[in-house]
């Protein structure tokens, strides 16, 4: 064979599997909703009648799809955190707490100072949310890098802290006045100040601009891990850390780093769902985002541009799932078992994903650029942790 | 803050200690087999939830209790198959596998529940049989031999899992294979059929453990009532240095700050009880950093196995 025919042949394998690396998230889906299916015949539940009206709710019209980009725009910043952390090698479990944080803390700053103008105020509100959510992400990071706790039960506890901190600060300090005054002390904020409040896209929605200003953000994720320095060394890091330390590479800081990052976008998000979506801060607003974050930074391959379809496909399945309950009496819960399942499937398929990337080392090994890597490398994370 | 510190109150705190260490002793001790053969599980707070509803359903439709155990540990085990097909044989990330298995156990017990059930209802759980002769001891018989059956049950698997996992084969098998795959496998132990034994072994105690809630402690079935339980019973096994008596320190330290919160709100104490209720979750994190440095955890843990060609 001539040179030029093993190239083209080994073009067209590598061709072959970026396709069967697109098809796997997507058959993983597929499966995931077979066995919900089946998991609803068995309730005595017709599981197309329940799809279709899930799909029909999420995307069958105007307000259905307003809806689901309104719920896209948290899901896509949490899951851009997630892209940072877990390719840096940190498991972030944590969303759900650094979107309470950060929610609880752009509240409390425009309420504080609610004769700043707009243009400094609403800034300065989402920058606020964002820093708590990097504090409340950064713990977790520090714990990690310099005592090796393990950060998926560091995020998990930390998640119980800010929800019981959201709790006593509804409930207390910042507690509505109206509430007192009316007696009724439904936990909840008092209303932003509405210079802060972000720009509506359509009227009679909660459709606001947020949306817009995620996918930029998408992007400059995406040019930050693929195109700057930082970016590398996180996902050296994240890929082997021995050999990043190896390489000169201050492991702790970058462990530290993704960590701090990931919980800036989840801080941000909740900020974002304060100042777009509520105007103020409630029970009960992270809405499980954490969670869901995680489950479409998965399904987009933990690639920052690839959370951007899965974001708006899981930011549907939650409104359709709302409209499943209320048409068809099939509680909402089921889309957590379908996440649930979702994740399974994923994690499972990779290994698909490993034995042919082995397989093409083996094969290629004069070619050193292999392109495409397992999703998740399985030496990150916690060696020798306690 | 006097009132805390009556004999009456000290004695009522430790009971309750000693009650609530029942589901951590549990989930802690069952996570524990799998995590010395090698496998992290993070599921078992949604494994917890779905054993709470079996044992929950099966005793709310027939009334007997130990029907409504095995409906929880049969539940648990099929968990801990799912989990080890995952993590075992496909060879996945512990660490977001046991997310997923999580949203599943937690999505798919609130959907039962809701579409089963529906209501908040109560049954008639396991209640405190006073042992003859030992009850009767001052201050400890108050304390420890007033329990319910799973309690008993929940100190009297401490022992047994060190004898295990000390003195058996299967015990010696375990710990080969989460300390040295390769040498284990070398021997002719297989390596992937103990760690589905440990995982499904695991689960099904997490399982118990959801159930020793829903039909022992609190004798109700709510929507994500572990509230995280699950993940301090896996931080559990880390601050035992995944062994047996050190997890049974962990379990009954962590009750008993429980109880301890509980017993402030009890009484109306001048302390937030939203604060109050960090307690558990912050000593976790500081437990983690600070106790049982020097040991070990288990060489091969989260690694999955894969014989070399």
């Amino acid at each position: 064979m001539s040179m030029n025919a093993v190239r083209s042949n080994r073009q067209r394998r590598r061709l072959i599997g970026q396709l069967i690396d697109i098809a796997l998230p997507l058959l993983a889906v597929a499966a995931a909703l077979l066995t919900g299916a089946f998991l609803l015949l068995l309730l005595g539940v017709n599981p197309l009648d329940a799809y279709a009206a899930m799909f029909r709710g999420a995307f069958g019209n105007t307000s259905g799809i307003t809806q689901t980009l309104t719920k896209m725009t948290p899901l896509l910043l949490v899951a851009l955190g997630i892209c940072i952390a877990f390719r840096g090698g940190m498991i972030n479990i944590g969303g759900e707490g650094q979107i309470i944080v950060g929610a609880l803390a752009a509240a409390a700053f425009s309420l504080a100072l609610p004769e700043w103008p707009r243009w400094l105020l609403l800034p300065s509100t989402l920058t606020a949310g964002a820093l708590a959510g990097a504090v409340w992400g950064g713990i977790a990071g520090v714990l990690k890098a310099r005592l090796n706790v393990n950060e998926i039960l560091s995020t998990v506890m930390l998640n119980a802290i800010a929800l019981q901190l959201m709790n006593f600060l509804l409930r207390g300090p910042m507690l509505d006045p109206e509430q007192i005054a009316a007696g009724t002390n439904i936990p909840q904020s008092a209303a932003l100040p509405q210079q802060v409040w972000i720009t509506r896209l359509m009227p009679r929605t909660l459709l606001h601009s947020g949306i817009i200003y995620a996918i930029i953000l998408a992007i400059i994720v995406y040019l930050l891990l693929w195109r700057t320095t930082i970016g590398y060394r996180i996902r050296a890091v994240g890929a082997n850390p021995a050999a990043a330390r190896y390489a000169g590479i201050p492991v702790r800081t970058y462990m530290t780093l993704s960590m701090t990052l990931s919980g800036l976008f989840a801080g941000l998000a909740g900020a974002v769902e304060v100042t777009g979506v509520h105007h103020r801060m409630i029970e009960g607003l992270s809405g499980g985002y954490g969670f869901s974050g995680i489950v479409a930074a998965l399904f987009g391959k933990l690639h920052p541009l690839g959370a951007i379809p899965a974001s708006f496909f899981f930011g549907g399945m939650l409104v359709g799932a709302d409209k499943m309950q209320r048409s068809m009496q099939v509680p909402s819960a089921l889309i957590v078992a379908l996440q649930g399942l979702i994740v399974l499937f994923v994690v499972s398929s990779d290994i698909f994903v490993r034995r042919r990337s082995r397989r093409r080392v083996s094969l290629e090994q004069d070619d050193a650029n292999t392109g495409d890597q397992p999703l998740i490398v399985p030496t990150a994370g916690h060696g020798g942790e306690r | 803050m006097n009132e805390l510190f009556t004999l009456g109150v000290l004695i009522g705190i430790a009971h309750s200690g000693v009650r609530l260490a029942t589901p951590y002793l549990f989930a802690a001790l069952g996570e524990m087999f799998g995590q010395r053969s090698g496998v992290l599980n993070l599921g078992v707070d949604g494994i917890m939830l779905m054993g709470a509803f079996a044992g929950f359903y099966t005793v709310f439709n027939t009334g007997n209790l130990w029907l409504g155990v095995a409906a929880a540990l049969g539940v648990g085990a099929l968990m801990g198959l799912l989990m080890a097909v995952v993590s075992v044989t496909m060879q996945a990330e512990q660490g977001i596998s046991g997310i997923g298995l999580y949203l599943f156990g937690m999505g798919m017990s609130s959907l039962l529940f809701k579409m089963l059930i529906g209501s908040v209802e109560s049954v008639s759980g396991f209640r405190a049989v006073a042992i003859p002769v030992l009850s009767r001891i001052p201050v400890i018989g108050e304390v420890f031999f007033d329990q319910n059956i799973l309690t008993y049950l929940a100190f009297l698997m401490v022992p047994l899992s060190w004898f295990v996992l000390n003195k058996t084969t299967f015990g010696l098998k375990i710990r080969a294979v989460g300390q040295n795959p390769e040498a284990a496998d070398s021997l002719g132990v297989s390596v992937n059929r103990v760690r589905y034994a440990t995982t499904i072994l695991g689960s099904a105690m997490a399982g118990l453990a959801g159930a020793s809630m829903s039909i022992g402690l609190l004798n109700v079935f709510q929507e994500n009532m572990t509230n995280g339980l699950g993940f301090i019973a896996v931080a559990l096994v880390y601050f035992g240095g995944w062994r047996p008596y050190g997890i049974l320190g962990g379990a009954l330290l962590f009750s008993t700050v429980s109880a301890f919160q509980l017993w402030i709100q009890v009484l109306g104490l001048p302390i937030a009880s939203d604060i109050a209720v960090m307690l558990p979750y912050v000593l976790t994190i500081v437990a983690l950093a600070v106790a049982v440095r020097q040991i070990q955890q288990p060489a091969a843990l989260t690694k999955p196995y894969e014989r070399g060609e």
